[in-house]
């Protein structure tokens, strides 16, 4: 059957910023989508926030809207559109919420919009915990018992039903939020409320606890003609009771036989048919339990899903691109598989390897955050890795983690553990619990102990134990021989791991030397969607360790299946590993913009990174795709496999984030070719002192600073410098552990706090620069000439870490000659570290100075902001640079501008505003409190959001709705902030007032806003009985909340139940002086006019337009 | 654990470990990708005489169990894995797939790698192939793997049939009497007909017309099984003499190549065969694609485009593969004759095309 002749023009929904379970997944699916709906010839609109998306790309679709992915703009969209479909089944669960959301308002009816991939009865039925349970009954399956609830007394009723423990879920979410297990009445008392609240019908499942049972995924794909294929069954390690997103996963399954797994496919397509997903992919959760083999249902997810993308990544079977081919009327038999391109899509993949997905945490940014894992899912990332056996693709997801242990047996475990605590540490799921598992094993526990107390089957546990059983036997053998490196390498043991037991090969390094030596090397394989059975047309490869064939003609190589091509010089652009906070989706961006451009200029593009969710690992982003870990040794297995197929021109380490630039110095040092900025030159940035010195000869200020090993020395140095300081750990990355101290008392306690204060590991003490502006720049070099991408002033003050601060860009209230001196100090600063590529710059402005804070030698966080706030392909016009293009070059080809750079962007061009967004709902102290919401220098964001207007006000109202739901236009508005603060707010919070809200202040606050006029009610803090502020913000009384804090560090800050109190019921809460004057501009915005929407493509046709008549080049502001 | 060899009659061999009992096993070497049902395949009578190379790397996991063998052995030649479960988890195992192996006699080589295998098998055909525990060198085991006959002309039904007749009860009341005539069948066959109310009497390979007549069947039903099908001439004639008396009949696999030739079409045997249950079929009539489990080595060549003329009326090809337009199905225009070339039991493999038994019950209904 054809593809419908009826759609010609299809609105695609994202699924906006990144944020705890809708991950870059869904840019990954929704970029699939807008090509394939593009290559048919259909008119693709498209709505998403999330800038640093590949899918917002202005040349994915033919009208892109970077507007708030919420019902309200989305049906301004529509009214511009006039789309004839819509797809939301590829833009997660936030997609899928607007659709429902347009539906009930009539909005989809009234421009007559047809709903495609799934209706919305069959999104009900899918996501309506009722339901589907309903549904599943009624195909002669079984589901956990329970009650839908809409009230607390419900809620204790059905508890009172079923017996505790229970669980609780509500419907329409994704993730687990607001989701847990309560144990008896006073845990199920303090999640009733915010399960009610995280589902936005007001629902909860009350159900009957199926935890240590084991869990399964299956992902299933049907067409209109009603063919239903399994992509992929997905077992978890970690039982039911762990979120699947916070579970280590393998596929295919390992545990099952083929009746119960023809059962579970049974049950799985018969629930598809009787929900009604029309065409599409969909995913099904099963619980089995493990004594009996009873199968209940645990959930189904009527669209594409994060598992859905590591089923593709798994198996090669492009799900997201085959659902929008269905979607449009395509069957599955009529669509080629991609990989064979001989055989259709209509069949199951067979996989000849193992996949293994780990989580990655962020726990330590979360200090109090209660580290169990449950069914609400925590994790901020993952990745995934591919071996010929369980143990090979484990240690290699392992050590895929970018976290200090880099496998088993490479971290230090805690002090003073014996079986009995190992045991005990076991009952408790938590981040990293194979390690645990591999200790207890290695102390001796048995494989029946170990499954019991953590529910993993032992199949698992036993796999386990054979690698505590090949480390014995490495540690024992006199020497490590041939026969037994071999053994551990294809068990998956790492180099670093090998060294670690063999200290006599003198690290790492000498484990390599000597594996090169026996000629132990890995061999690539392909993901070929069929175990072998047909010939793989793409080049999608994975490494493992195989022994040769010992033909009768004489020995032969283990086979390896890299084709040689030898025609085009090869890239190789390493990665950014898994999502976490800090090294997100911006970096895979800027990878894949590598990838884009450097093909078009006539190299093999090779890409590396083992991050299931992204486009990177999209194997129709690069020419060649490697699926690995971003580690010296498998990037250098990489690398030597790219050089016996043909000729490497380079290798890129720069857009990948901190992981591969991390390895640049390494990679050299074995030879391996880097292009952009030398290894040396990164090292003059990343260094501190030798930073020193590069400022010092370019005459730039940074602020003062010294280091400490003790309290006494880091008092002195802060007594030089002068109170408040900056103070962090000197062997961290990020912004880890970094605080701002004000007097000597939280000097001691940090210092006290501070573990590993050595020589080796001092204490960094910076002057910390007060009510100073911060500014973001990212400019490309040639080693020559300098283009400044962007400038972005900072909302927040400096002392907010850049990625967690929302800025504009244009720079809002620089003025030309702090331009001009930003300019001159990335011109200098570019010039005297050498960068050939991307350099970002953090500076900060204080009474006139411009600081600077740091410089990074490559790609950014805000790379893909710039980019498209400019209408620059940064990230593409770096990739050139590194090879060789210069900046001129550049500009004459089209990719850089004519004239002008993104410093003198010309008058009337939109301003975009950058938005952070944060993961504080998603956390609870072990007590079940919230966790603060206060920001500081040390980065906590999952992802960010772009607002984009002709003025100011607009454009943060709208970053504002995309990360949080929109401002408030009218109500009551709560004031509390610190002394220091109290000047700065009154006119804020007058205009407030001046435009209709009511304001209520705690007494401090109130009596200065009633000195200046302002009419303010007194409210009671917490404590301070009934009627206190938090009750009033639990009550739904509060709009918005403005908070500055009162002390600045230490463990207790005042305010804090009122921040958690906002951030658990969703409204804004302003937490700095400056962000209060951005939303009362934003809110006047709102109150104004009509906050419209507007394609990108018509915003950069302005900017270029506007761009000619700029007079001059690049230097005209100097 | 000991060293095994694995030589393949072009020469090629690889080194690996023992697994399973310690001997010499030869056959001819084939792949399957099925990633479940280890244990179904192995009992599989189909795979008399054949070498099997699992492409899934973990096999064992799940143990063996009383419940899910196909036949009362197991029947593969030789048995080739990448990595053998050492401690099998399942609440339904009884034993561990090297237990069953070693009782029943069958060597196996474990630890190689079976994709480069396949690969080989793939890009040269299946072929014949020799493994060996029991410590010879490449040389000589090449030399026997090469004295050994091929598949080519393999006459092998009678070797795996069952010795007498026997009687699959009907579950609830018996509404149809069936025929099957083992040619190698699976016990998962007669389970799904005795689940649609048939009683079924398995008769052994050699039966003739006159003893499958004898139990006085509604329809008869001709089994999948090893070997060469232009070799199978006695079930040929069997069949032609129902489609004769307009018996209905109902083939599978071997059986369906069994139907085809007593139509007048020839078989052929394909380069490396379709081992798997991830395959997809199409129902030329309705279009729609089923997930298949397929064990054939060989094939039907039949036209394609419509029905032709046979001595028993028009046939037509009812079904094919996707994957590679493999003549997957038969059906007899003008006699109550259907068969398929896979596993509508599908043990292993997916449901998918258990509703072709509900078309016997329909034929044998209408006839
Ligand atoms: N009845 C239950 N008993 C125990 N654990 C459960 C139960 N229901 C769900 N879970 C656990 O909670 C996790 C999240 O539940 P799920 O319904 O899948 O929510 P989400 O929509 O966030 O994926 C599951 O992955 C599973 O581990
Ligand atoms: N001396 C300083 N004065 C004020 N704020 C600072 C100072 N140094 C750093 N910061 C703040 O801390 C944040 C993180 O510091 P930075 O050095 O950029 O670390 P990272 O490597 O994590 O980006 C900055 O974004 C800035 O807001
Ligand atoms: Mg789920
Ligand atoms: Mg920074």
């Amino acid at each position: 059957m054809p593809r419908r002749a009826d759609i010609s023009s299809v609105l695609v929904i994202g699924s906006g910023p990144i944020v705890i379970g809708q991950a870059c997944e869904f840019d990954y699916s929704g970029t699939q989508a807008c090509r394939v709906l593009r290559a048919e010839g259909i008119r693709v609109s498209l709505v998403n926030s999330n800038p640093a998306t590949i899918m917002t790309d202005p040349e994915f679709a033919d009208a892109t809207y970077i507007e708030p992915v919420t019902p309200e703009f989305v049906a301004q969209v529509i009214a511009r559109e006039r789309p004839d479909a819509l797809l939301a089944t590829l833009g997660g669960q936030t997609a899928l919420n607007v659709a429902v959301a347009l539906h009930e308002r009539g909005i989809l009816a009234q421009y007559g919009v047809e709903l495609i991939g799934a209706d919305i009865s069959a999104i009900k039925a899918g996501e309506d915990r009722q339901a589907f349970k309903d549904v599943v009954r009624s195909v002669g399956g079984e589901v956990p018992r329970s009650a839908v609830c809409r009230s607390v007394e419900s809620v204790f009723a059905a508890v009172a039903d079923l017996g505790y423990p229970v669980v609780l879920r509500p419907s329409y979410t994704m993730g687990g939020a607001g989701s847990g297990v309560a144990h008896d009445t006073a845990q199920l008392r303090r999640m009733v409320t915010a399960g009610l609240a995280a589902s936005p019908t007001h629902e909860l499942l009350v159900e009957e606890s199926v935890l240590g049972w084991k869990e399964y995924e299956l992902e299933l794909m049907r067409d209109r003609e009603d063919n239903v294929v399994v992509v992929c069954p997905i077992e978890n390690i970690d039982p039911m009771g762990v979120h699947t997103g916070d579970s280590v996963t393998v596929a295919p399954a390992m545990t099952l036989t083929d009746r119960e797994y023809q059962a579970m496919r049974d049950l799985a397509i018969a629930v598809l048919r009787e929900v009604g997903v029309d065409t599409g992919g969909c995913n099904i959760q099963f619980a089995v339990h493990p004594g009996t083999g009873r199968l209940v249902v645990i959930e189904m997810n009527p669209r594409v899903s994060r598992s859905s993308a590591l089923a593709s990544k798994a198996t090669g079977f492009p799900i997201a691109k085959i659902a929008a081919k269905l979607a449009i009327g395509y069957t599955l038999a009529e669509i080629p598989n991609d990989i064979t391109r001989v055989t259709p899509a209509c069949f199951e993949p067979s996989l000849d390897y193992v996949v293994v997905k780990v989580p990655r945490f962020a726990f330590e940014k979360f200090p109090g955050a209660d580290a169990e894992l449950t069914t609400t899912m925590k994790s901020v990332g993952e990745a995934m890795a591919f071996g010929r056996s369980f143990g090979e693709a484990l240690q290699k997801a392992m050590r895929s983690m970018e976290t200090s242990a880099a496998g088993f047996w490479t971290g230090s475990a805690p002090e003073g553990e014996t079986l009995s605590t190992l045991i005990q540490a076991l009952r408790v799921p938590h981040d990293g619990r194979l390690y645990t598992v591999e200790r207890a094993l290695r102390a001796g526990a048995t494989v029946p102990e170990v499954a019991a107390v953590t529910g993993i089957d032992p199949w698992f546990v036993d796999q386990v134990l054979s690698l505590v059983e090949l480390r014995a036997e490495i540690e024992a053998a006199p020497v490590l021989d041939g026969p037994l490196l071999l053994r551990a390498k294809r068990a998956g043991c790492s180099d670093r791991q090998l060294a670690v037991l063999r200290p006599e090969l003198a690290g790492e390094d000498g484990v390599r030397a000597l594996r090169h030596r026996l000629g132990i090397r890995p061999v690539f394989k392909t993901v070929d969607t069929c175990a072998a059975e047909f010939a793989a047309a793409t080049p999608y490869h994975y490494s493992c360790y195989e022994s040769g064939g010992a033909g009768v003609g004489g020995e032969q190589a283990a086979e390896d299946e890299v084709a040689p091509q030898a025609g085009r010089p090869k890239v190789i652009v390493l990665g950014s590993g898994p999502n976490r906070i800090g090294q997100g989706i911006e970096f895979d961006y800027s990878c894949v913009h590598a990838a884009m451009a450097l093909r078009d200029a006539g190299y093999e593009t090779v890409m590396v990174n083992c991050n299931p969710e992204t486009v990177s690992t999209d194997y129709d982003t690069a020419d060649r795709l490697y699926f690995e870990p971003l580690t010296f040794e498998d990037v250098l297995e990489v690398v030597a496999a790219e050089q016996r197929s043909g000729t490497v021109a380079g290798v890129v380490v720069q857009l990948g984030g901190q992981t591969p630039l991390r390895l640049a110095q390494r990679l050299a040092d074995a030879g391996v070719p880097i292009v952009g900025t030398p290894p040396e030159a990164i090292h003059l940035a990343e260094e501190r002192g030798a930073f020193g010195r590069v400022l010092a000869r370019a005459g730039l200020p940074a602020p003062a600073h010294g280091v400490a090993t003790s309290y006494d020395e880091a008092k002195a140095v802060a007594d030089g410098i002068g109170y408040p300081v900056l103070v962090r750990p000197s062997y961290v990355l990020g912004g880890r552990g970094m605080e701002i101290v004000y007097d000597d008392e939280h000097l001691a306690s940090y210092i006290g706090r501070a573990t590993e204060v050595t020589p080796e590991h001092p204490v960094l003490v910076d002057r910390f620069l007060d009510d100073a502006i911060e500014i973001d720049v990212d400019a490309l070099c040639d080693g020559v000439e300098v283009y400044v991408g962007g400038v972005m002033e900072h909302i927040e003050e400096a002392g907010i870490h850049s990625g967690d601060s929302s800025c504009a860009l244009p720079p809002i209230t620089l003025g030309r000659s702090d331009l001009a001196t930003v300019r001159t100090s990335t011109e200098a600063i570019a010039r005297g570290v050498g960068v050939r590529g991307l350099l970002n710059v953090q500076y900060a402005l204080k009474e006139d100075v411009l600081y600077v804070l740091e410089a990074n030698p490559r790609a950014s966080r805000t790379v893909p902001f710039v980019s498209k706030a400019t209408a620059v392909p940064l990230a593409k016009a770096a990739a050139r640079i590194m090879l060789g293009a210069t900046i001129a070059q550049l500009r004459t080809e089209g990719i850089l501008p004519a004239r002008g750079d993104g410093a003198t962007l010309p008058v009337g061009a939109p301003i975009a505003v950058k938005e952070a967004v944060l993961p504080f709902k998603r956390f609870r102290t072990a007590e079940g409190h919230g966790l603060d919401s206060l920001l500081g220098p040390e980065m906590k964001s999952t992802g960010e959001v772009m607002g984009i207007d002709t003025v100011f006000g607009k454009a943060f109202a709208k970053s504002q709705a995309a990360a949080y739901g929109s401002l408030p236009v009218k109500g009551r508005v709560f004031v509390s902030v610190a002394n220091r603060d109290k000047r700065a707010m009154i006119f804020p919070v007058k205009r407030l007032a001046d435009l209709g809200f009511e304001v209520v202040a705690t007494r401090g606050t109130a009596e200065v806003l009633q000195r200046n006029g302002v009419s303010a009610t007194v409210v009671g803090k917490h404590g301070d009985g009934p009627g206190n502020i938090v009750e009033l913000i639990h009550d739904g009384q509060i709009d918005l909340v403005v908070n500055t804090p009162w002390g600045n560090s230490g463990p207790r800050i005042d305010g804090y139940e009122i921040r958690t109190a906002a951030v658990s019921r969703d409204i804004p809460c302003i937490t700095t002086v400056q962000g209060a004057a951005a939303c009362v501009q934003g809110i006047e915005a709102l109150i104004r006019d009509e906050v419209g929407v507007r394609p990108l493509q018509e915003l950069h046709a302005a900017l270029r337009a506007g761009r000619s008549d700029i007079p001059g080049g690049a230097g005209c502001v100097r | 654990m000991s060293e095994a060899l694995l030589v393949l009659e072009d020469g090629r061999a690889f080194r690996g470990s023992a697994y399973g009992a310690v001997g010499e096993a030869f056959g001819e070497a084939v792949f399957a990708t099925g990633m479940t049902g280890y244990q179904e395949a192995l009992t599989d009578p189909s795979y008399h005489r054949q070498v099997l190379v699992q492409t899934a790397p973990h096999i064992g996991n799940t143990g063996t169990n009383d419940d899910d063998a196909e036949s009362g052995r197991i029947w593969v030649a030789g048995y080739v894995v990448r990595e053998p479960a050492r401690t099998p988890s399942s609440w339904r195992a009884t034993r561990t797939l090297d237990d069953d192996l070693t009782a029943q006699g069958v060597v196996g080589i474990s630890g190689i790698d079976t994709r480069a295998l396949t690969r080989h098998l793939r890009e040269r055909g299946a072929m014949r192939i020799g493994v060996s525990s029991a410590g010879t060198d490449e040389a000589s085991l090449l030399e026997r793997v090469r004295a050994q006959p091929g598949m080519l002309g393999a006459d092998l039904c009678a070797q795996v049939s069952t010795a007498g007749p026997y009687v699959v009860p009907a579950i609830g009341p018996a509404t149809r009497r069936v025929a099957a005539v083992d040619l190698g069948i699976k016990r998962m066959t007669p389970r799904r007909m005795a689940e649609r109310g048939i009683e079924v009497h398995v008769l052994p390979a050699t039966s003739t017309a006159d003893e499958v007549l004898a139990v006085d069947p509604d329809g008869v039903f001709l089994s999948n099984g090893p070997g060469d099908p232009a070799t199978a001439d006695a079930a040929v004639a069997l069949t032609r003499a129902l489609l004769e008396r307009r018996v209905p009949v109902f083939g599978i696999c071997f059986g369906h190549q069994v139907l085809g030739r007593a139509l007048g079409f020839d078989t052929y045997k394909l380069r490396y065969g379709h081992r798997g249950i991830n395959q997809p079929v199409q129902d030329r009539a309705t279009g729609r694609v089923e997930v298949t489990a397929h064990n054939h080595g060989f094939a039907l060549r039949a036209p394609l485009d419509g029905p032709v003329d046979t001595p028993f009326g028009r046939a037509e090809v009812s079904h094919v593969c996707l994957n590679d337009d493999v003549v997957e199905g038969l059906r007899c225009l003008d006699r109550p004759a259907f068969s398929v070339q896979y596993h509508p039991e599908a043990a292993a493999g997916p449901h998918d095309a258990g509703y072709l038994f509900d078309r016997f019950v329909k034929v044998m209904a209408d006839a």
